[in-house]
């Protein structure tokens, strides 16, 4: 029986009417996870809202039926939602380090769901149900534990209490918006683990949202795609990673890092149009290289491949196998006498924390190393350490055999003009009140006095090699998706002609498949104009695109160090074989 | 509340966290009386000129001098005055028959009755409209107030004072009296009449400010992921609203509250001169007026020293009502697990 029925639903922003999302139509049986994958603007989270009732200030849905366990949610009043919500249909959100209240200890915030939905019940036997569920989700259960607070406790535990909440009273269905997104890799296989275990356990059905495809590919029983609003691709999880028709879902899959298999991973130019200027036809249609004319004209229906398995493309017919893979080239880059970079035994620090212990990098001229490692490894304090933005440290940082100063101050024009540096947030590390242009003349006039149009013929040059449009030279930031904003950033390091490229999670603010076309960028500069790059990443796969080595860190301390294949084929650390195990993969 | 209270005290950190604030107010304090010594010596001629006057005769200056030692060196000055000052001892008026602490004790009384009878009435007012404001964001009650609170916060106060008159005591309704006559020697809550007029304008000039704060403060929260969450927990709204969203709306208004409080305490100088309130305020007029300066330096080191001591207990509260501050101050041992759970988490 289906918990969970969604048809033809519609929502939309109240003012202008403009839909946000378009004809959804799905079910999910008790027990089984359904995951929802899409893109940033894709509509997947105002729909994993919408089974709640819940929508978006000036949103409301416009059309359609929501059944949840028989209950129609479109338009039922407050009461019946209220008594829904929490009950029968709970919510595990995102980034539960906003989501669960600063001010209220996490014991009174599973007790209070369960005060809300079983009025009748006595205290003692509530308590018992907030120790038993804080048990299922392996968190400890003592009253010092449900005295604290959220912020006493890691992401990953307070993710688990975000689960527990969800949990307590039983319910018959579970939304879970990107649950696992701010976690690392090995907490979030836990948390995944968690989740399955407590939905086939108690027979709950879930709707799993998420943009990460390899999450979804591990925990998911059934999977549909959302692209701009729609669902381009439904099937059960065989049928959508491995025989899916929609060129989206292909390209998506594309996209993704693998990290066991060997193919380069593949962009897909351009990003998802905004609910306000979405394409007439097939929405995808300007993105896809097997669009044809009637593509732009009509939207495309919804066809049946299998019992279970739909898809909405025009060319679902004569639409090819999966695009032929390109494997990985990679020349091994052999050791100079003199490496570019150099890091020996060096020792960071946070006033009396030691945060870096011992670390020993070198860089080839034209090589790219890749430094991975989970959140607090002390990855990013090192890049750092190497473009002279921490000068806590003991130990040394040579270029091409020179000490470098630790600060950037101390260091020669020439030297900070050779080494680069990236930054993880393309949103902060870009001057707002700038245009493109001048951001990146700016760097021109400042290392080689270039100005006039001597230095416009330079910033062209430069868009063209990360792939942006001319046009883009007198836009702001604000008028520019993430991913041309991280190009831009990417530009600006190149308008110095570096020799070393610090690339700080510089894909981590990025939807997969911009991620997949920044890295092409970076691999095509990389063969072009033999740059050596310091790659910093907390995703494992994603070095296999990349990297021709790999450093993996943990706690300030490198524990693996070698070519791409040893790393990935006979890790020599106990913990690298961890992460190559709980990173999600395809399989 | 009894619990954070309970949990105060058992907090050896908070404590002393509390009492270096207190260490902190102490160069401030003493600062204050070099800044408020300084002021008077940067009159025009010195304080026996210009008490005395056109009266003045060099007999008479010379005596004043001697009662105020002004022939001594400006430090020497400093220090008897301060340090007597500090003691709460700001010596004898300059009429010479009473000493400044005798006329101020009852007046300071007065003052803070009334400071206190406006404050609890203001503060949880405020604290009321800019909650209701906020949920209600848009509606008819959250666009007169906020029409209301703009209106009062923009008006002087006398001017709201001389308003309350013509409303509640003299042209249209005869309620309550236009001037409040304490009886010397006896408090104003002798009667309360007298207390009521005072009182509203100083809430009416206090609460435009707090509640429009509450309100910016308790929207913030209201959009907050934790209250979205709240709701898809079924919660009813009157739960979401007093359990989730206010206790953490309040916090950052504590500064706010504080800094009018303290602000009150300059501001009843005007509105007690307008009901001819007995309280500070007046006599500080008198005493300029009469350039009777050791009064006028005791008052304003009093008000300053308010806001230094509001300022500090402002800050206590901001870290009570703060569990992330409020945890970060107490005791290490009560930290020091989680480190071991994150670990565990790995």
């Amino acid at each position: 029986m289906s918990v969970v029925k969604l048809s033809n639903v519609d929502i939309a922003i109240t003012r202008g009417g403009i839909k946000i999302v378009e004809k959804i139509s799905f079910e999910i049986q008790s027990g089984q996870i359904l995951g929802l994958v899409g893109e940033s603007g894709s509509g997947k989270t105002t729909v994993s809202m919408a089974l709640l009732g819940h929508t978006r200030k000036g949103a409301v849905i416009e059309s359609g039926s929501i059944t949840i366990d028989g209950h129609e949610i479109v338009g039922a009043d407050d009461k019946m939602l209220r008594s829904l919500r929490g009950g029968t249909i709970a919510y595990v959100p995102q980034d539960p380090g906003t989501a669960l209240n600063p001010g209220l200890r996490i014991g009174r915030q599973i007790l209070e769901s369960l005060e809300k939905h079983q009025p009748d019940v006595d205290h003692e036997v509530h308590m018992a149900r907030v120790r038993e569920v804080l048990t299922e989700v392996a968190l400890p259960s003592d009253t010092d534990f449900l005295r604290r607070y959220p912020h006493q406790l890691s992401g990953g535990q307070q993710q688990r209490v975000a689960i527990a909440i969800a949990f307590a009273c039983r319910p018959k269905v579970i939304v879970c918006d990107e649950p696992t997104t701010g976690l690392d890799v090995t907490t979030q296989s836990k948390v995944l683990a968690t989740i399955r275990a407590l939905c086939r356990e108690h027979g709950v059905a879930a709707l799993y949202v998420s943009h990460d495809l390899a999450v979804v590919s591990e925990l998911a029983d059934d999977v549909a795609v959302m692209y701009a609003g729609r669902i381009v691709e439904s099937g059960n999880r065989d049928e959508i990673f491995f025989n899916s028709i929609h060129p989206y879902t292909r390209r998506l899959i594309r996209a993704l890092p693998d990290i066991a298999g060997r193919n380069q991973i593949l962009g897909i130019s351009g990003y998802a149009p905004m609910p306000w200027d979405r394409p007439s036809g097939c929405a995808f249609a300007p993105r896809c290289a097997d669009a044809q004319s009637i593509c732009s004209q009509s939207v495309p229906e919804l066809t049946k491949i299998s019992a279970s398995h739909n898809v909405n493309c025009h060319r679902h017919k004569d639409s090819t196998k999966i695009v032929a893979t390109a494997r990985i080239e990679r020349e091994s880059i052999s050791a100079s006498a003199q490496p570019l970079l150099g890091i020996n035994n060096l020792d960071g620090f946070y006033g009396s924390r030691q945060v870096l212990f011992d670390t020993n990098i070198h860089i080839q001229p034209g090589e790219c190393v890749a430094l991975v490692g989970e959140s607090g490894s002390g990855k990013t304090t090192l890049s750092r350490c190497i473009g002279g933005l921490h000068d806590d440290y003991k130990g040394e940082i040579s270029y091409f055999g020179n000490t470098l100063g630790k600060h950037a101050l101390e260091r020669k024009k020439e030297e900070r003009r050779d080494i680069q540096y990236i930054f993880q947030s393309p949103y902060a590390s870009i001057n707002p009140r700038r245009p493109i242009g001048s951001t990146i003349t700016r760097q021109l006039e400042l290392f080689f006095g270039m100005k006039g149009s001597a230095a416009d013929a330079r910033v062209k040059e430069l868009l063209d090699l990360v792939s942006l449009p001319h046009a883009i030279i007198t836009s702001f930031p604000d008028q520019l998706s993430g991913g041309e904003r991280q190009r831009v950033a990417i530009a600006r390091a190149l308008a110095a002609e570096p020799k070393l490229l610090v690339c700080d999670e510089i894909t981590s603010a990025l939807d997969v498949s911009v991620q997949a076309s920044v890295i092409e960028t970076l691999k095509n500069l990389q063969s072009s104009t033999s740059v050596a790059m310091l790659f910093v990443t907390h995703n494992l796969a994603l070095t296999r695109s990349i990297a021709n080595r790999v450093a993996v860190m943990r706690k300030g301390t490198i524990v693996e160090y070698g070519g791409l294949d040893e790393v990935f084929n006979s890790p020599k650390a106990e913990y690298t074989n961890r992460l190559l195990q709980h990173t999600p993969t395809l399989k | 509340m009894m619990s954070k209270i309970r949990d105060f005290f058992n907090q050896g950190g908070l404590l002393l966290f509390a009492l270096g604030r207190i260490l902190a107010g102490i160069p401030i304090i003493i600062a204050l009386t070099v800044l408020v010594f300084m002021a008077t010596q940067a009159l025009p001629g010195d304080a026996a000129v210009s008490y005395l006057a056109n009266t003045a005769t060099p007999e008479r200056l010379a005596a004043i001098r001697e009662q105020l030692n002004l022939d001594d060196p400006l430090w020497v000055q400093y220090f008897s005055w301060a340090s007597d000052a500090l003691r709460l001892d700001f010596g004898m008026t300059l009429t010479g028959e009473t000493s400044v602490s005798a006329i101020l004790g009852e007046r300071i009384q007065n003052t803070l009755i009334l400071m206190a009878s406006s404050g609890i009435i203001a503060i949880p007012l405020s604290i009321v409209i800019g909650t209701y404001a906020a949920v209600r964001r848009g509606k008819i009650f959250d666009n007169v107030s906020s029409l209301v609170t703009l209106v009062l916060a923009s008006l002087p106060e006398f001017v709201v004072a001389i308003f309350v008159v013509f409303l509640l005591a003299t042209n249209i309704f005869q309620i309550f009296p236009a001037i409040s006559f304490v009886e010397p020697g006896t408090l104003a809550w002798a009667d309360p009449m007298s207390l009521v007029l005072p009182s509203l304008t100083l809430i009416l000039a206090v609460t435009p400010y707090v509640s429009r704060i509450m309100r910016g403060s308790m929207i913030e929260v209201m959009e907050s992921e934790y209250i979205q969450m709240a709701r898809l927990k079924g919660l009813s709204e009157r739960t979401v609203i007093l359990r989730h969203a206010l206790p953490n709306a309040i916090a950052p208004t504590i500064q706010v509250i504080a800094l009018q409080l303290a602000w009150l305490a300059g501001g009843v100088v005007v509105v007690e001169a307008v009901f001819a309130y007995p309280g500070i305020g007046t006599v500080m007029i008198d005493s300029v007026k009469a350039r009777d300066l050791p009064i006028v330096q005791a008052i304003t080191l009093m008000i300053a020293a308010l806001y230094v001591v509001l300022n500090i207990l402002a800050d206590i509260g901001t870290i009570l009502s703060t569990p992330r501050l409020r945890t970060k101050h107490a005791r290490k041992n009560d930290t020091s697990d989680v480190f071991a759970a994150m670990d565990g988490d790995q």
